[in-house]
């Protein structure tokens, strides 16, 4: 019925909004959203440098958005800028210094609207195997320090006061949001992989009222917009990253309409 | 309580602490005790260190000079500020457990002692600041500390509950045999049922029991004559006296 790399692509689009719903709950909860587009954005140097160095792409990318986000916590205790003047550095220099290389290196041939926007032509089975089997690391680790990351993302204080390492646990999760943008950043794309992590679980809270409630409908709202937009993408021949965004994007507003009615159903059944 | 001293070894101690922070002490040279069964409060004008002195024994902060041992790892904080994300849904059920598992009827139990367990199931963003306050105390006091740390537990709770909430923070001292070492304005509170007094101004400016501190020539310049007299109003009686270096003699 589907030709077979449209089945990879559904494959590989669920396995990631697997993923994505739980870690962009927290990076919402967190108010890393600035954050995640940084590592994306310098995810455009990771690629440039995998294939320049023949790596896999998203072992780059891993490395490239892992530096990145060390570099930025070593900024933080160096100068006296904060956090949303050095992402922006660290965001358009990576950029910068990507887009520089691919200029230069004539003999790459890269296919940057690919890079941009996700290419679900791209998707192979070694893809679907790292994403299933990266995510499912991810998301392990993810469980065992789910409850030290949730205590220092209420109170960094609170939590440290009573044993729960939060400086582990950050740590930890910085290293998770670099997975997490390696291993979606050829499907979704560099510009729009914070969407897939901030609009399902933006969208799952207006009707959560619990935090295990909201990465599950974060999951189940990303699942949508990737099978809906993969659809969409074919029936319409439209970029697959872009399409998901947009699916999401109207799971949003819908959600907009649902929330109070099931905000009061649920307390009253309480 | 003195042969408790004797055999406990203190729950923390705190040698010669200090903060350094941008070309200043926030609080430098604090010494002191706390021992399971009793009560030591900071008290202090703003800005004079007591959260901070707080927040070197929760290991929060670091010092810059001088030690401080911890013997105790079951602590429990109640913060003066802790400002929830809103896009958090958050309940108070789920924030009672944030730190440890604690079963559904005893969430329930240490909520009725603070008179919330009503809210049980409100989402915390939608609570006013006194009922915050409740929750807090409550979520600590479930844990069952050695150690309970309150930055100014009851603030903007309201009056009637700020006399029950003091008098609940006095009986769990005696039920779960914990050190309590509060931080408050409330002077009142503070002479009539602490063991021993902190004053801090960056420095300790002088120590002792309640009634040696409202005494102290330093006390009365920091919190003028009044605050003085206040001791005699809610003065209690001892059947033990405690000396300015905190140990107690019949």
């Amino acid at each position: 019925m589907f030709d077979d790399f449209f089945i990879r692509a559904l494959i590989a689009g669920v396995g990631i909004a697997i993923v994505t719903g739980p870690i962009g709950c927290f990076v919402v909860w967190r108010r890393l959203a600035y954050y995640g587009d940084t590592l994306a954005h310098s995810g455009l140097l990771g690629v440039t440098l995998g294939y320049v160095l023949g790596f896999n792409m998203s072992f780059t990318v891993f490395v490239i958005s892992a530096i990145v986000a060390f570099l930025l916590l070593f900024l933080q205790k160096r100068t006296k800028l904060t956090g949303d003047a050095l992402l922006g550095l660290l965001a358009h220099s990576s950029l910068a210094i990507g887009l520089v290389i691919i200029a230069v290196l004539t003999s790459i041939r890269i296919d940057l609207m690919g890079l941009l926007f996700g290419d679900i032509l791209s998707v192979s089975t070694n893809d679907i195997m790292l994403i299933w089997g990266g995510g499912s690391v991810i998301l392990l680790i993810l469980f065992f320090i789910w409850k030290y990351l949730f205590a220092g993302t209420i109170d960094y204080d609170l939590a440290k006061a009573e044993g729960m390492n939060p400086d582990v646990s950050n740590y930890i999760f910085t290293i998770l949001i670099a997975g997490i943008i390696a291993i979606s950043i050829k499907m979704i794309g560099v510009l729009l992989i914070t969407g897939l992590l901030l609009i399902p679980p933006a969208m799952s809270r207006n009707f959560s009222i619990s935090p295990k409630e909201m990465v599950i409908f974060s999951i189940i709202g990303g699942v949508m917009s990737v099978v809906i937009g993969l659809f969409g993408s074919l029936e319409f021949n439209t970029p697959s990253g872009p399409t998901i965004i947009v699916v999401s994007m109207l799971l949003f507003i819908l959600s907009l309409f649902f929330k109070r009615g099931y905000n009061n159903l649920r307390i009253k059944q309480i | 309580m003195q042969q408790n001293k004797i055999k406990n070894n203190p729950l923390v101690k705190l040698e010669n602490a200090g903060v350094y922070r941008d070309t200043r002490w926030l609080v430098r040279g604090v010494s002191f005790e706390l021992y399971r069964n009793n009560i030591v409060t900071l008290i202090g004008p703003n800005g004079s260190g007591k959260t901070t002195t707080g927040k070197l024994i929760l290991n929060i902060l670091e010092p810059d000079e001088g030690r401080i041992s911890l013997n105790t790892n079951r602590i429990a904080y109640v913060p003066q500020k802790l400002s929830i994300n809103s896009t958090v849904p958050l309940r108070v059920s789920d924030f009672m457990s944030l730190t440890e598992h604690i079963s559904q009827s005893k969430i329930i139990e240490k909520l009725k002692l603070t008179g919330v367990e009503k809210l049980y199931n409100n989402n915390l963003i939608d609570l006013s600041g006194g009922e915050f306050q409740r929750v807090l105390l409550a979520r600590a006091i479930a844990k069952n500390p050695d150690l309970l740390i309150l930055d100014e537990p009851v603030q903007g709770v309201d009056f009637q509950g700020e006399i029950k909430l003091y008098k609940l923070i006095k009986e769990i001292l005696d039920e779960i045999n914990c050190g309590i070492l509060l931080i408050s304005h409330d002077l009142h509170f503070v002479m009539s049922s602490t063991d021993h007094v902190i004053c801090l101004n960056n420095h300790v400016c002088c120590s002792g029991s309640p009634r040696d501190v409202a005494q102290n020539s330093s006390y009365i310049e920091l919190f003028g004559e009044q605050a003085a007299s206040t001791f005699s109003v809610y003065s209690h009686h001892h059947d033990h006296l405690h000396n300015q270096d905190g140990s107690i003699s019949k």
